[in-house]
C-alpha cells in the first residue's frame, strides 16, 4: 500500500478524487463571496448539503448514496452546506477577497473556545498541522443549532491545505 | 400477573419507534427499559445525522430522540413506560416475561404480542490488565460525558476506528478531553471517511493496523501498550508505551439476544451482522408467532435504520391484532421497505444487505 | 467535582444535588442520576475488587449488563451502580469479593 493511500485510508485527502473537487479556477477565481468545496469521496447515504442549498448549486441527487455534485454557477458562497453537513466536509473559499496574498475560509466549528471576531487563529492542515495563522473576519451560526461558521483570512497560496482552525489561548 | 396488548423491550429509537407505529396504530403498549432514561443510544449522539430528511438527517442525535419521545408521550394514553426496568426473562411455556424495576421489585406481565429492541452491547478485546478501571466501552464514555456531564479523563486511547471510535474521539475533544490516538487493527478506517477527517484536522493520529497490546496500571489505568500487527494480526512493530488514564473499547458491538433464545426463536450466526440474530421475515416477525424484532437486536447498523425497522415491526404487530387493514399495510410497509433501501444502497449498505439476506425468511409457514 | 463545565452543543441539567457516603467519606452527587457517574465525578474509579485475585473493577458497559460495577448500595450487594440512581442519604461501599446478603428468614 502507498503512502498515499495509507494517509486515504485514515481519513486524509491526499489528491482530488471523486467527491473531493476543486471548483473551475477562472470561475473561482473571480466569483465574489466565494465557492464551495465539498470533500466527500464516500458513498454514504446522506444528502442535506442539496436539500439545504437554497439556489440549486448542490444538485439533486439521484441515489442518496451518490456523492454531491455542484453547479459551480449557482453557488452563492453562502455556506448553508457547511453549517448543515453532518459530516462537516463543507468549505467555502472566496478567493476575491483581501488582493494577491490572502482568500476568505469559510469553515464549520463545533468546538470550544469560539474563536473571537478579530482573533488570530492557528489555521491546520489535515492532518493537524498548523499551516499558517488566520485572522478570524467574523463567525455566524446560520441554522441556530450550535454549528458555527468561522469566517477566517488565510493565505492564498494555503486555501487546499487548510481544512481546520485552533482557538490559540 | 399484568397483561398487555404489545410489550415493547428497548426504549432506544427502534423500542420508541416500535411503540410509537403499535400506539398510533391502535394498540396498547407497555414499554420496559433498564436505563433510567429511554432514548438508548440516541441521547448521547451530539453530531448530526447523515440520511434523508425521513430519518432527520443534519439532526442531532439527541434531538432526534427528544422528538421521538414528544411523539410517544402524544399516544400516553396506550403507552405504558417503565423505565429503569430490566426485562430478565422470557419463559416461552406460558410466554410471560419476568422483569424487574430498579433492583428489587420484581413482576411478572403477559404480552400478547413482543417487540424485541433490545439493542446491542460492547465487545471487548482480551489483553493484560483489560480489567482495569479505565478500560470503558465507547458507549461508556458516552453516557458519562454526554449525558450526565462527567470528565471521563484526561488521556484516552480509542481502540477501533468504526464509526463509534470515530464519533466517540470527536465527542471527547468537545468534552474538552485530549485523545491521544486511535488505534485501529485493520488497514482502513471502518467509520464513515467523513468522521476520521474531522479528527485527523484537529490532529489526532489514526494508527492502521495498529492494536492495544496491554493496559498499565496498578489499581486503575495509568498507560497503554500499543504495537503494530500484520493482517494476521501478529505483533510486527515495536511496543510503544503512551500516557493515558482512558483506554476506550469501540471495537464492536455485539446484539443483544437472550430473551430471543429464551423464546426459542430460530436464530443464525451472521458475521455480517455482527453475531447471532433471530431469523426474521420482511415483516420483522421472528420464528415465534408473537414476537418481532427490530434495531441493532436484529444486526448491527445504524440508528436510521433501526428507526424503520421498529416502524415496520410496530406496524406488523397492529395488523397482527386485526387494529390495521391489508391494504394500509401493505402501503405503510412499502414506504418503510423503501427508506430501508435507500439507506442500505451505498458500500456500508452492502454488507448489511448481505447479512439480511442470510437470516431473513421469506414468510413464515402462515 | 469533575464536570464539564462548559460545552459546544449540550446543556447540562442536573437535577438536585445531594450528599452520600463512599467508604464512609462525604461526597455530592446529583440526585437522579447513576451512582456510578457520581462516584467517577468523585474521582473514584475502582468500584469493587474480585473473590479469588482481588483484581479493580470499576465502570465498563454503563447499561447494566456486564457486572463490573456492583457495589454494597445501603448494605445490599451486587447493586448495578451504572443504572441504579443516587438518592440523598445513600451509603455506597466497595465491594470485596462476592458480597454478603443477608437472609431475613422470617
Amino acid at each position: 500500500m502507498t503512502e498515499k493511500e495509507k494517509l486515504f485510508n485514515s481519513g486524509v485527502l491526499t489528491e482530488s478524487r471523486k467527491g473531493a473537487i476543486e471548483p473551475p479556477r477562472d470561475l473561482w477565481e473571480t466569483k465574489k463571496n466565494g465557492l464551495v468545496i465539498i470533500e466527500c469521496p464516500q458513498r454514504i447515504p446522506c444528502n442535506p448539503c442539496h436539500t439545504s442549498c437554497p439556489t440549486g448549486a448542490v444538485k439533486p441527487f439521484s441515489d442518496i448514496n451518490d456523492q454531491p455534485s455542484i453547479d459551480y454557477e449557482k453557488c452563492t458562497g453562502c455556506a448553508r452546506c457547511v453549517a448543515v453537513c453532518p459530516g462537516l466536509a463543507c468549505v467555502v473559499v472566496d478567493l476575491t477577497w483581501g488582493g494577491d496574498k490572502d482568500a476568505l475560509m469559510k469553515l464549520p466549528y463545533e468546538m470550544l473556545p469560539m474563536p473571537e471576531e478579530g482573533a488570530t487563529v492557528d489555521c491546520l492542515n489535515r492532518v493537524g498541522e498548523p499551516v499558517s495563522k488566520g485572522k478570524v473576519i467574523k463567525v455566524t451560526e446560520p441554522m441556530h443549532d450550535k454549528t458555527h461558521v468561522v469566517h477566517v483570512e488565510v493565505p492564498k497560496d494555503k486555501v487546499m491545505d487548510i481544512r481546520a482552525i485552533r482557538v490559540v489561548k | 400477573m399484568r397483561q398487555t396488548e404489545v410489550m415493547v423491550i428497548g426504549g432506544g429509537p427502534a423500542g420508541l419507534s416500535a411503540a410509537i407505529e403499535a400506539a398510533t396504530s391502535g394498540c396498547e403498549v407497555t414499554l420496559v427499559d433498564s436505563d433510567l432514561a429511554l432514548g438508548g443510544q440516541l441521547i448521547k449522539q451530539t453530531h448530526k445525522f447523515f440520511g434523508s430528511k425521513d430519518e432527520r438527517a443534519g439532526t442531532r442525535g439527541f434531538k432526534i430522540a427528544e422528538t421521538l419521545m414528544e411523539e410517544l408521550e402524544a399516544n400516553k394514553d396506550r403507552v405504558t413506560i417503565h423505565s429503569n426496568c430490566t426485562a430478565t426473562g422470557f419463559y416461552a411455556e406460558d410466554g410471560v416475561v419476568s422483569c424487574v424495576h430498579g433492583e428489587d421489585d420484581y413482576f411478572r406481565i403477559k404480552p400478547t404480542r413482543i417487540i424485541m429492541a433490545t439493542g446491542a452491547q460492547e465487545r471487548l478485546l482480551p489483553f493484560p490488565n483489560n480489567h482495569l478501571p479505565g478500560v470503558y466501552g465507547a458507549g461508556a464514555v458516552q453516557t458519562l460525558m454526554n449525558v450526565y456531564g462527567v470528565v471521563p479523563g484526561k488521556k484516552v486511547l480509542m481502540v477501533g476506528a468504526g464509526n463509534i471510535g470515530l464519533i466517540v474521539s470527536y465527542q471527547l475533544m468537545q468534552a474538552g478531553v485530549q485523545v491521544v490516538g486511535i488505534v485501529e487493527a485493520m488497514d482502513k478506517i471502518g467509520g464513515y471517511w467523513v468522521h476520521a477527517a474531522k479528527v485527523r484536522r484537529m490532529g489526532v493520529p489514526i494508527y492502521l493496523r495498529h492494536t492495544v497490546k496491554e493496559a498499565l496500571g496498578d489499581k486503575i489505568v495509568t498507560g497503554a501498550v500499543i504495537q503494530e500487527i500484520d493482517d494476521k494480526f501478529q505483533p510486527t512493530g515495536a511496543e510503544v508505551n503512551i500516557d493515558v488514564d482512558v483506554i476506550c473499547m469501540a471495537v464492536g458491538l455485539t446484539p443483544t439476544c437472550e430473551l430471543l433464545w429464551q423464546a426459542g426463536c430460530q436464530m443464525a450466526f451472521v458475521p455480517q451482522l455482527c453475531g447471532y440474530v433471530a431469523q426474521r421475515d420482511k415483516h420483522m416477525r421472528t420464528s415465534n408467532d408473537d414476537i418481532w424484532v427490530a434495531g441493532d437486536a436484529a444486526g448491527i447498523e445504524e440508528a436510521s435504520s433501526a428507526m424503520v425497522e421498529g416502524r415496520i415491526a410496530g406496524l406488523g404487530v397492529a395488523k397482527s391484532l386485526g387494529k390495521i387493514d391489508s391494504g394500509e399495510y401493505s402501503k405503510r410497509l412499502a414506504e418503510f421497505a423503501r427508506r430501508l433501501a435507500d439507506l442500505r444502497g451505498g458500500e456500508v449498505g452492502a454488507k448489511i444487505c448481505q447479512g439480511i439476506a442470510c437470516c431473513t425468511v421469506n414468510e413464515w409457514g402462515v | 467535582m469533575n464536570l464539564i463545565e462548559q460545552h459546544p452543543v449540550l446543556d447540562f441539567k442536573h437535577g438536585k444535588l445531594v450528599t452520600f457516603t463512599f467508604d464512609g467519606q462525604e461526597m455530592h452527587g446529583y440526585e437522579g442520576e447513576p451512582i456510578a457517574a457520581a462516584l467517577h465525578a468523585n474521582g473514584v474509579r475502582v468500584y469493587r475488587e474480585t473473590p479469588i485475585r482481588h483484581q479493580t473493577r470499576g465502570f465498563f458497559c454503563a447499561i447494566g449488563k456486564c457486572s463490573s460495577c456492583f457495589m454494597v448500595v445501603d448494605g445490599v450487594p451486587n447493586v448495578r451502580t451504572c443504572v441504579t440512581p443516587l438518592k440523598q442519604g445513600m451509603q455506597v461501599a466497595t465491594q470485596k469479593g462476592k458480597g454478603v446478603v443477608s437472609m431475613d428468614v422470617s
